[in-house]
């Protein structure tokens, strides 16, 4: 009996402890999660509030998915969002271990500091700072590209208005923001490799290539597995401020631009179409989920202490 | 281009490899120095190729801040060069003019970043210590309950009518700070941190010393935690200052915009900071022209200021807090 009041006893003190996180939880996780109903509504506002605007909103089925559906958006952003991530994922992972790979073998260890600290920089930069970075580069009247082609007389390019250059540009970007975070979580892992396989290696005759192609790249594949295994859970997710900021927000520019996040915005903001932006929404979250348990139940046959859960 | 440059080195390896063996013919020494280190050429290579990826990453920046030093003449007639025929401070002057605007802006940059951080670090770190300890009888269930929100997300347009309609969040200070506050993943790392980091046999000890678990928390876990603790702290403090998506969705008051999203509609945000602007200054005329192109990039210079600035300081607590959560990320 002492143990059992012990016991709620200091469970009242976790409980104490968890009560904000919670609270904080079931506000901006769990109530919106119930707000998806809204996909197979159409919403109006009750003046009873919330829960009465969401429960009072007539029942429309699969409309709003039907409305999705029927228009060519649908398709643009999901083949966009696949597309760019499967780019994002092949390239930043050849990036960041290559990058990982060099900066770990650099023989003057300042340089290779000064270069991490360099390289990672992009990372801290919201993606407003990084628009105007482009900006720079591709602005019609005064950009650093259009004035280097000038030096050659070709005419000046409208890069934001010029789609075809699009897919490059976001591409690179992404790297470039990317390749610095992705990097060092592969050095540290580097750093961790136990020197004596690196020895037993060099006992053999193994030179500097031999010993990443037979040492480091095979130590480094687990973490390369899931890290990539993890990122293709997330492929339906996209990083918003890429495709929303550094486009500007360029109109003619949309067909390969938009992924599912921009449109679900632009829907909501510049449309205000509750019902069919939700139906997108829930169409990412419910496919993302589908793609993270897969993709989990693969990680767990791979290696079972690097599953989610 | 870094695709390009990674081919480049990862083919500049095996060539020196082979020049090591080359050399080892004739000078028996070397057998023995050569396989730890890279060639010298190789490794000549590989500082230029780093060099250059390096110089990419930081460029941009550096040039934006030339741009702000480039007058607007100079500008308007020979567009953004990297050395301008013409320097001038005019931009900063001339942000100088509307420093109440800008001064508000980081302000409430400032005050959401302190205040978020503060709040989120112990919203995460009270939540994550109390799921890893096995005393802890529903640990699993409030385990769960962060973790479902990494897999299920409410999507935005939920999320946005819950903030503006149930909590009437728009328009506050808060709408920048509470939807930024928890992220489960940050609590998994930390509950992983608080799993490898706290020993059972301290804590024991401790209680059998008669100290509270809130003493505990505070006196033992909090000091001994910190390392994982200032990560969160700094993630958290990164993405408040950062952070301008709050601010798109539920900020349309002015005096409550932060920096990032006052860069943001800078356009809109010029021309209405000049309408602010002391009539005074106006009547002085004290610009030929308005220096808008360079008075934007020299709003990027001080906004990212002071990230440029401390971020060689952090930085180390910044990786260090990546091998934390490395594994499980």
């Amino acid at each position: 009996m002492k143990r059992i009041l012990n016991d709620l006893n200091k469970n009242r003190v976790w409980l104490l402890m968890v009560l904000p996180g919670t609270i904080w939880l079931l506000l901006f996780s769990y109530l919106p999660m119930f707000g998806q109903v809204l996909a197979f509504k159409k919403f109006r506002i009750d003046p009873d509030g919330f829960f009465a605007s969401v429960i009072n909103s007539e029942w429309v089925g699969l409309d709003n998915f039907k409305y999705l559906f029927s228009t060519n958006d649908a398709w643009i952003i999901t083949r966009n969002t696949i597309f760019y991530n499967l780019i994002f994922i092949v390239l930043g992972l050849i990036t960041a271990v290559a990058t990982a790979v060099l900066l770990s073998e650099l023989i003057n260890k300042r340089l290779s500091k000064i270069y991490q600290t360099s390289i990672l920089f992009p990372h801290f930069i919201s993606w407003v700072i990084g628009s105007y970075f482009v900006f720079t580069f591709l602005s019609t009247e005064h950009g650093l590209l259009n004035l280097i082609l000038g030096w050659f007389h070709v005419d000046p390019i409208s890069w934001y208005n010029e789609s075809k250059y699009w897919p490059f540009i976001l591409v690179f970007m992404s790297i470039w923001k990317g390749v610095g975070y992705g990097s060092i979580v592969y050095l540290a892992s580097i750093v961790g490799i136990d020197r004596t396989y690196y020895e037993a290696a060099m006992i053999d005759g193994a030179s500097k290539w031999k010993q990443i192609k037979h040492v480091t790249l095979p130590m480094l594949k687990p973490l390369m597995i899931i890290l990539t295994i993890m990122n293709i859970g997330r492929i339906f997710n996209s990083d918003f401020g890429l495709f929303y900021q550094v486009p500007r927000d360029s109109g003619s520019l949309y067909g390969v631009t938009n992924v599912i996040d921009t449109f679900v915005y632009r829907g909501l903001m510049n449309l205000g179409d509750i019902g069919m932006s939700t139906a997108a929404g829930l169409y990412q979250s419910a496919v993302g989920f589908i793609l993270v348990i897969i993709t989990n139940y693969i990680v767990r046959k791979v290696d079972e202490d690097s599953a989610l859960f | 281009m870094p695709k390009l440059e990674q081919t480049q080195s990862s083919l500049a390896i095996p060539k020196s490899a082979e020049g090591i063996k080359g050399g080892e013919a004739h000078i028996p020494t070397k057998r023995y120095r050569d396989p730890q280190h890279l060639h010298p050429a190789a490794n000549a290579i590989i500082s230029v190729l780093l060099g250059i990826l390096a110089f990419t990453c930081v460029f941009p920046f550096l040039y934006v801040i030339v741009i702000s030093f480039t007058s607007e003449e100079s500008i308007v007639r020979n567009g953004f060069e990297l050395i301008p025929k013409e320097w001038s401070m005019d931009a900063y002057r001339y942000l100088w003019s509307m420093k109440e605007a800008l001064l508000r802006s980081y302000g409430v940059t400032i005050l959401i970043t302190i205040l978020g951080t503060i709040i989120s670090v112990f919203m995460i770190t009270f939540y994550a210590y109390a799921i890893s300890r096995p005393q802890f009888k529903y640990r699993r269930f409030f385990t769960f309950l962060a973790f479902f929100t990494m897999l299920f997300s409410g999507g935005l347009v939920p999320t946005y009518i819950v903030v503006t309609q149930f909590l009437d969040l728009k328009n506050t200070i808060w709408a920048l700070i509470l939807p930024l506050a928890m992220n489960a993943f940050y609590i998994i790392i930390m509950r992983t941190f608080f799993l490898k980091s706290v020993s059972e046999s301290i804590l024991e000890s401790a209680r059998i010393d008669g100290a509270s678990e809130w003493r505990i928390f505070f006196q033992i876990i909090f000091p001994l935690s910190l390392p994982g603790i200032a990560t969160v702290a700094l993630f958290s403090t990164l993405g408040y200052w950062n952070d301008w998506f709050a601010a798109l969705l539920y900020i349309d008051d002015p005096n409550l915009v932060p920096l990032q999203a006052l860069l943001m509609k800078i356009e809109a945000n010029l021309e209405f900071m000049r309408q602010n602007m002391d009539v005074a200054i106006m009547q002085t005329s004290l610009f030929d022209t308005i220096p808008q192109e360079s008075a934007k990039m020299a709003m990027v210079v001080i906004a990212t200021l002071p990230i440029a600035v401390s971020y060689p300081f952090f930085q180390k607590y910044f990786i260090s807090g990546l091998t934390i959560g490395g594994v499980k990320e």
